[in-house]
């Protein structure tokens, strides 16, 4: 599949601050692609050199295999749902949409009648003439997003479209948006702080921390094998466990966990100190287990438990059960042997 | 209106209900006494009688009324016909109001669009020097105005120094000179409002045009002009109604060829020569003129927003 855009070492100081430090992605044609990371770790940036409202300090971005860094904004067929919406608060919704393609010089007949699909699409039909100030939060959001739509870009930038929204809305447009994206066909950069709503979504995420790339590949992929730390405890929630590496194989390790159990884990590591990244609900009770723990609270989820645990070496262990009217609760205090799920353990980089 | 309760308030006292009255009375009475009063005074004036010493005899009278719209000739045995020497003042002040209006919407809107996107800090710096020259009186300015352009002043001085021109330009008693000094004295009252609207504006709103393919005029046409368009359109106002009545620059810089609304009325209330109710009849028009225009732009936008 040809690449849509390809970023290329690009960096990005503003003054003396760096935002971006050599960034290198490949995105594919028609790819629902989210950059996922922190507030402040560069994802707008990102976005907006892309656009063309701020120049690349170093490096190049590519368009379909093209260089654009000489194009502006109004040349570069890609279209934006901003942040904060930025609606044109003096015309009504119906010209808001039909912006693009006046821009573009689409006559008034055809362009008020592709606007009024686009409001179809997003159900806002009822309320093509009002004023944006006239609408609600979530409103304004599918506004947004059908002006960015209409003049059919081949890339369209989404800088956290969701994030104004209640967690039901947000739901339903999670669904919405990736509808539409496969319906449309448009390659989708989508940029979010919310790591539910990146595995929910995409074809492949990009976790960014301080301005650094620091794991791409699709939402199983950095999930269940992250490659450090930051992913690891970014993405969901996991146990991360000090444990020494004893011995290598080619493609495995052994390592000694706290409290005196041995294991054998995937990947490679220099011997040493090391951190183990464990899932909570790849953690079950089972008295061959090689972790010991004592029981401290369950906290009760709804459909799962979460038993909170500690180690001997006094660090703390997450145990998530499903709940289950057969099984009996362990009580407080009980010392709890653990078992780890087949490959499940994952050796962290560092 | 009806306000918070009173934290303080003893058993009986819940709220500002029964103070409310009392408490707007100041406002009433300057609103009445500095506002109503002094238009109504005018309208009645221009009803009465003129005394030749100046002021009014309180008698009815269509005198001033009839002195601005009809002629019975130079000997007053003609049969009347409409008078045109006023209509035509009133005509010279509307367009050189609505020049320096032009002129200063040119120039005043760039020089707020320049001030409201500096930094925070030298916007107060750049905004204190737009108004230093506003500290000194008005006559004195409009007086150093005519000094700067008169025959033998510094302006002629210097174009004929550098071998521009053979003579001194005749600047002075002219509408140039007057439109300078309109524009001069109200170059302000442009940049403030305009500047207050830029400074507020989302140039988001200017990155979203962009990513819809709008160039840069476009983006001005279509986007920024009509957004900050409040802002425009109070700093218009703000120049072109004082203007219209003003006195000091057609006086000084204009001459007697170039009279002004504001001459005229200022005349008919100097010394012995005055005509009170002809003065306050003429300023009955020019405010009824005014309000006019300014019903219909209302009217107008009122039309445009539904
Ligand atoms: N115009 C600018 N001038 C100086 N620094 C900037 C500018 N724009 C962004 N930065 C800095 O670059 C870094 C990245 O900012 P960016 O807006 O890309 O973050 P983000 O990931 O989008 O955050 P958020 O989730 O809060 O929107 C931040 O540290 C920010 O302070
Ligand atoms: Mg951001």
């Amino acid at each position: 599949m040809a690449a849509a855009i390809e970023i290329i070492e690009v960096v990005k100081r503003f003054g003396a601050t760096t935002a971006l430090e050599s960034l290198t992605l490949s995105i594919a044609d028609n790819e629902f692609f989210t950059l996922l990371g922190p507030s402040g770790c560069g994802k707008t940036t990102v976005l907006r050199m892309i656009a063309g409202f701020e120049p690349v300090s170093a490096g190049e971005i590519r368009l379909f295999g093209q260089n654009i860094a000489a194009l502006p904004p109004d040349r570069r067929p890609v279209n934006t749902v901003f942040q904060h919406y930025a609606l044109f608060p003096h015309m009504s919704v119906i010209d808001n949409v039909a912006f693009g393609l006046k821009m573009k010089g689409v006559d008034l007949a055809a362009r008020r009648a592709r606007a009024g699909k686009m409001l179809e699409m997003v159900h806002l039909s009822a309320f093509a003439e009002r004023l944006p100030a006239q609408l609600s939060g979530g409103q304004q959001q599918r506004v947004a997003l059908a002006r960015a739509l209409a003049p059919e870009p081949r890339v369209l930038l989404l800088d956290e479209p969701l994030s104004a929204l209640d967690l039901k809305l947000r739901q339903a447009m999670r669904i919405e948006l990736k509808q539409l994206q496969q319906d449309t066909g448009i390659t989708f950069i989508f940029v979010t702080h919310d790591q539910e709503e990146a595995l929910t979504m995409s074809d492949r995420i990009a976790v960014m921390s301080a301005g650094r790339l620091q794991q791409v590949g699709t939402a199983r992929d950095i999930y269940e094998t992250p490659l450090n730390r930051f992913v690891a405890d970014f993405i969901g929630e996991t146990n991360l466990l000090p444990v020494d590496v004893e011995a290598i194989s080619q493609d495995a390790s052994r390592v000694r966990l706290p409290g005196g159990g041995a294991l054998t884990v995937p990947g490679t590591a220099t011997p040493g100190r090391h951190t183990l990244s464990i899932r909570p609900e790849r953690l079950v009770p089972d008295p061959a287990g090689p972790l010991k723990a004592r029981l401290e609270r369950v906290v009760y989820l709804g459909t799962d438990l979460h038993l909170m645990t500690r180690l001997q070496d006094g660090s703390g262990l997450v145990v998530r059960m499903q709940n289950s009217a057969r099984s009996a609760l362990p009580a407080a205090g009980e010392v709890l042997s653990i078992a780890i799920e087949e490959g499940a353990a994952r050796l962290l980089a560092d | 209106m009806a306000g918070a309760p009173g934290a303080g308030g003893g058993p009986k006292d819940a709220g500002w209900g029964p103070l409310a009255l009392p408490l707007m009375l100041p406002t009433w009475a300057v609103i009445g006494i500095f506002l109503a009063l002094p238009v109504l005074l005018m309208a009645v004036y221009s009803f009465l009688t003129r005394e030749f010493r100046g002021g009014v005899e309180w008698q009815f009278s269509l005198a001033a009324y009839d002195q601005f719209f009809v002629t019975r000739g130079l000997f007053g045995d003609e049969p009347p016909s409409l008078e045109w020497t006023y209509i035509l003042i009133f005509w010279r002040s509307l367009w050189q109001a609505a020049l320096a209006t032009g002129l200063c919407l040119l120039i005043g809107f760039p020089t707020a669009w320049f001030i409201a996107t500096r930094s925070p800090r030298s916007r107060t710096v750049w905004l204190f020097l737009v108004t230093i020259p506003y500290w000194v009186n008005l006559l004195i300015r409009t007086v150093s105005l005519k000094f700067l352009i008169r025959d033998n002043g510094p302006l002629n001085e210097f174009l004929m120094g550098i071998g521009l021109t053979s003579g001194p330009l005749p600047l002075v008693n002219t509408n140039l000179a007057v439109q300078l000094g309109l524009f001069y004295s109200y170059l302000p009252f442009m940049v403030l409002p305009i500047y207050a609207a830029v400074e507020r504006y989302n140039f988001a709103l200017s990155e979203a045009a962009a990513d819809l393919y709008a160039g840069r005029w476009r983006i001005l046409w279509e986007i920024t002009l009509p957004v900050v368009r409040p802002g425009i359109v109070a700093g218009c106002l703000l120049v072109f109604i004082p203007s219209l009545g003003a006195f000091l620059a057609p006086d000084l810089l204009g001459g007697a060829k170039n009279f002004m609304i504001g001459s005229l009325i200022d005349e008919q209330f100097k010394g012995s020569q005055g005509n009170w109710p002809f003065g306050a009849a003429v300023s009955v028009i020019l405010m009824t003129l005014v309000m006019l225009a300014l019903l219909i732009y209302a009217r107008a936008q009122g039309r445009g927003r539904a």
